[in-house]
């Protein structure tokens, strides 16, 4: 608690003003530092216009807005940041009490001083010439309609609470704040659903509930976030127990009877797919669908980056590549040729176009490595993109104009008549026509299967050891046999073909192709993917699609946050920062990419618990060099 | 020492910029041999190894391997027809396992492609199963340490000694007929030295690899080797058993320098 290495007189001191001694003792420079970053985060999100464009989302009616949300978590999460401290191993811990409470509280104080001085300019001065955002509709927010004096009272009153709110959690036993993040998760997770409930509401006949839970305009009614705030309580406080011990049952299966565990998972998975899009509204399918095409594609890319290493920043020139060759050769109004394929024969055609891509590309740049593959990769991506579009190429792909009316992927199988017993197979005919999100769903489902299939059989075979040498070390796995053109090429078109599914399934679902789909965003949005799940992992990179694609919104599409798709790319590149310097192995990691990045820690841990091998013979003091 | 001749090296030199690494150098090894390369630091011996397996161009010269000229080769079409070597600042695949390390190096012996591996068709399991044993039975050469329940281990986690063990099982999974090992015993206490040693010998009379080897040690050099070449500023100096090398006026001089006049004892 206080500095055990004073002087014996010192003593009595100590024990008096201990606990007054305790708060006060901080790394005040560490404490300064967070407010200011503090201050400045919210005078920064302020300005981008971001929490305004917000307030239309109400999360409780009529307390909190997702507008007055987006700023209030500041202070919460940097006074929980700044109350961190390292566990070292052999060092003397801290006691925690009212030190954490007041760095989090000062935390907050300076932070909302910053905000107050930005309400208090606002009033007084005009700097709206290089800072669109400097107008009165902010001053009404900050201050929530009233006057300078109401809003700097507001934002140093809920600043403060909230940081110190952190410093409490830090403070409360475990339970406690397990409890109070379930409550926080799930109202302000009920809110942001709001749509998708209402949509599966519909099928279930639940109404009612949805009624009672949510306000007309929007946002949950008071009583319906206290029921939900006593449902999560309940649920970490019984239910929390009873899950660990289930996937604690589940893990030991796992580790006994592997197989058995992995065939029962892929049958619930399985029939959950199958029979869930049949209960999920129109709008919640759509967004699936969406999800789904960026699993696609983000899985593809995780088997170039992932685990050939190749870092390639065009890879949206194949889902383009699939696009195209989909609508050329099943639309009716293609400019050059139209051979009206069904899609399902045309999709052989695509993956051969794939392939021919990805060798076409792949040939030049493959024996680059590193920063210099990135940025030639980078130009062949708009190069495909651009020559799409140009005159030159518009008769076989409509130029700026795109293709319209590609139909969907329809089922027409069946019908035949063996001969001799004249017995007819059933017909099975699904007109799909590219207009029913549910149908498309069970399309991109099914590629989404394919690719999870063919980087799960890849990754543990032959070629994907082949990969990961390269990935390690290109010169030793050349010296050890490995032909690194040959298996980087393959890697190459392997992620080119599961592209060029996305995009013959986007073309088919949206019905129409314009060049403008396959911008440069598109490629790095799918890298973000990767990266923010975890590379080289599939569930990783799943999860990574469903949060960034679902939640906030693809390149073109809204996710569920529909009002943040303004602001998504500012999320992802703050996410993407944040990610890099305080988890860079993702989400969902891969064990192997973690051990790479935190080598050291991993191997002191190791050390620790006797795993690093000694040498053996005595003499020998030597351990692994990190 | 009478066996075929299996690597032939004519008047081989390579020039980086104006540095002559090699100079004019001749070279042969024979079936069965045990050839050690020493020399004074910077004397061309890595160089030379990265020219035999193609990491380097020479600039002229030419390898000839059982007949057939290896210029212009890249280095995995070296290691297919049967040359692997081992790096002297140890270069495993630090993070895949240490039964991947060695599965990895069987890759041009196996042929199973994407479509084997994607179908699961009974040649595929098959392969690698043989792939899997295989590399149990190279790593199971030096004794229990990296075998059981280290199989599944990164090879990150590993002592440098046994890194020096896993890279040259790693070469041994390659299935090559020359051995070419940079500085095997680098690192090493007395005792792991002397053990590796005796292996050194046993992969020659147990798994029939002809071995040249890049060393410091003179012990381990006198112990192993049927003859010595020693190389200083990229030319031989002196070659033939150790005894001979060892006592050459030459050698010393490269190695110690020239004795000061009348302090020469």
């Amino acid at each position: 608690m206080s500095d055990t290495a004073m002087g014996g007189t010192a003593v009595s001191d100590t024990a008096e003003f201990a606990p007054a001694r305790a708060a006060l003792d901080q790394d005040w420079r560490k404490v300064v530092k967070h407010g200011l970053v503090l201050g400045l985060a919210l005078v920064f999100i302020s300005l981008t216009g971001m929490p305004e464009g917000l307030n239309s989302r109400v999360i409780i009616e009529p307390w909190l807005s997702m507008g007055y949300l987006s700023l209030m978590w500041l202070p919460f999460a940097i006074g929980f940041a700044v109350t961190h401290e390292q566990v070292l191993e052999g060092m003397v811990q801290h006691k925690r009490g009212a030190r954490e409470l007041v760095a989090g509280a000062v935390v907050g104080l300076i932070g909302g001083l910053c905000l107050s001085l930005l309400v208090y300019l606002l009033d007084t001065r005009d700097l709206s010439d290089p800072l669109v955002n400097w107008n009165q509709p902010l001053l009404d927010f900050l201050t929530r309609d009233g006057s300078v004096a109401d809003g700097v009272v507001l934002w140093l009153v809920a600043s403060t609470t909230l940081g110190l709110f952190a410093g409490l959690m830090r403070i409360v036993p475990t339970l406690a704040s397990r409890i109070v993040r379930a409550v926080l998760l799930t109202v302000v997770g009920a809110a942001a659903v709001e749509a998708l409930i209402n949509d599966l509401s519909e099928e279930f006949k639940l109404e009612g509930v949805v009624e009672w839970l949510y306000h007309p305009r929007g946002g949950l009614e008071p009583a319906g976030a206290i029921a939900l705030a006593i449902v999560a309580a309940v649920f970490v406080l019984w239910l929390g127990r009873q899950l660990k011990k289930g996937s604690a049952v589940y893990y030991s299966a796992r580790e006994t009877q592997p197989h058995a565990v992995n065939a029962v998972s892929v049958l619930v998975v399985g029939t959950a797919a199958i029979v869930l899009p049949i209960f999920l509204g129109r709008l919640t399918n759509d967004l699936l669908v969406n999800v789904g095409l960026f699993v696609l594609l983000a899985l593809g890319l995780n088997i170039v980056v992932g685990l050939a290493g190749i870092l390639d920043l065009g890879y949206v020139a194949f889902y383009a590549v699939g696009g195209y060759t989909i609508a050329i050769l099943t639309s009716p109004t293609s400019p050059w040729i139209s051979p009206t394929l069904p899609f399902w024969l045309a999709i052989f055609i695509v993956v051969g176009m794939a392939t021919l891509a990805g060798l076409f590309i792949g040939a030049p740049v493959i024996r680059m490595r590193g920063d210099y593959l990135a940025i030639v990769t980078l130009g062949f991506g708009e190069i495909i993109r651009l020559t799409v579009r140009s005159d030159w190429a518009s008769g076989l792909t409509g130029g700026a104009q795109g293709m319209l009316s590609i139909p969907g992927p329809d089922v027409n199988i069946g019908g035949w008549t063996l001969p001799g017993i004249g017995w007819t197979f059933p017909k099975l005919e699904i007109d799909l026509m590219g207009t029913n999100p549910q149908h498309i769903l069970y399309v991109v489902m099914f590629f989404v299967a394919v690719a999870i299939y063919v980087s799960w059989r890849l990754e543990n075979s032959r070629i994907g050891r082949a990969w990961m040498a390269v990935r390690e070390d290109e010169s030793v796995a050349e010296a050890m046999g490995i032909n690194t053109v040959t298996a980087k090429l393959q890697a190459f078109v392997v992620g080119a073909i599961l592209a060029s599914f996305a995009g013959a399934v986007f073309a088919a679902k949206v019905g129409t192709i314009f060049e403008s789909s396959f911008k440069i965003l598109v490629s790095i949005v799918i890298l973000v993917i990767v990266i923010v799940g975890g590379m080289g992992r599939i569930t990783g990179v799943i999860a990574g699609a469903f949060v960034l694609v679902g939640i906030l919104g693809g390149p073109n599409q809204p996710g569920l946050m529909a009002e943040f798709s303004e602001y998504k790319l500012l999320i992802y590149g703050a996410l993407l920062v944040w990610m890099m310097l305080k988890r860079p192995e993702g989400l969902i990691p891969n064990v192997r990419r973690s051990r790479e990045l935190h080598q050291d820690e991993f191997l002191q841990d190791a050390w620790l618990r006797g795993e690093v091998d000694r040498d053996e013979a005595e003499g020998s003091g030597e351990v692994a060099p990190a | 020492m009478s066996g075929e001749r299996l690597l032939d090296i004519k008047s081989l030199s390579v020039q980086f910029g104006g540095l002559n690494a090699l100079n004019d150098l001749d070279f042969h090894v024979d079936k069965g041999e045990i050839v050690s390369v020493i020399g004074p630091n910077g004397a061309g011996k890595t160089t030379f190894f990265n020219m035999i397996s193609g990491m380097v161009r020479p600039t002229s010269g030419d390898i000839v391997y059982r007949g057939e000229s290896l210029l212009g080769l890249d280095p995995n079409q070296v290691t297919a027809r049967g040359i692997a070597r081992t790096f002297q600042n140890v270069r495993l695949f630090a993070n895949m396992t240490i039964l991947e390390n060695v599965m990895v190096a069987q890759h041009c012996r196996t042929k199973v492609g994407v479509f084997g591996s994607l179908l699961n068709t009974p040649s595929f399991r098959r392969e690698e199963e043989e792939i899997r044993e295989y590399g149990k039975k190279v790593l199971g050469f030096f004794g229990s340490r990296l075998v059981g329940y280290r199989l599944e281990q990164t090879a990150s986690v590993l002592s440098y000694a046994n890194r020096r063990r896993l890279e040259i099982a790693r070469a041994m999974a390659t299935k090559p007929e020359i051995l070419l090992l940079d500085e095997p015993v680098a690192g090493m206490n007395p005792k792991e030295t002397e053990e590796l040693t005796g292996l050194i010998g046993k992969l020659r009379s147990e798994w029939g690899f002809t071995i040249v080897m890049i060393e410091h040690d003179m012990k381990v050099v006198r112990d192993v080797s049927d003859r010595v070449v020693v190389l200083d500023h990229g030319e031989t100096i002196a070659q033939g058993s150790y005894d001979k090398v060892s006592s050459d006026a030459g050698v010393i001089e490269a190695y110690l320098g020239r004795p000061i006049e009348g302090n020469a004892s």
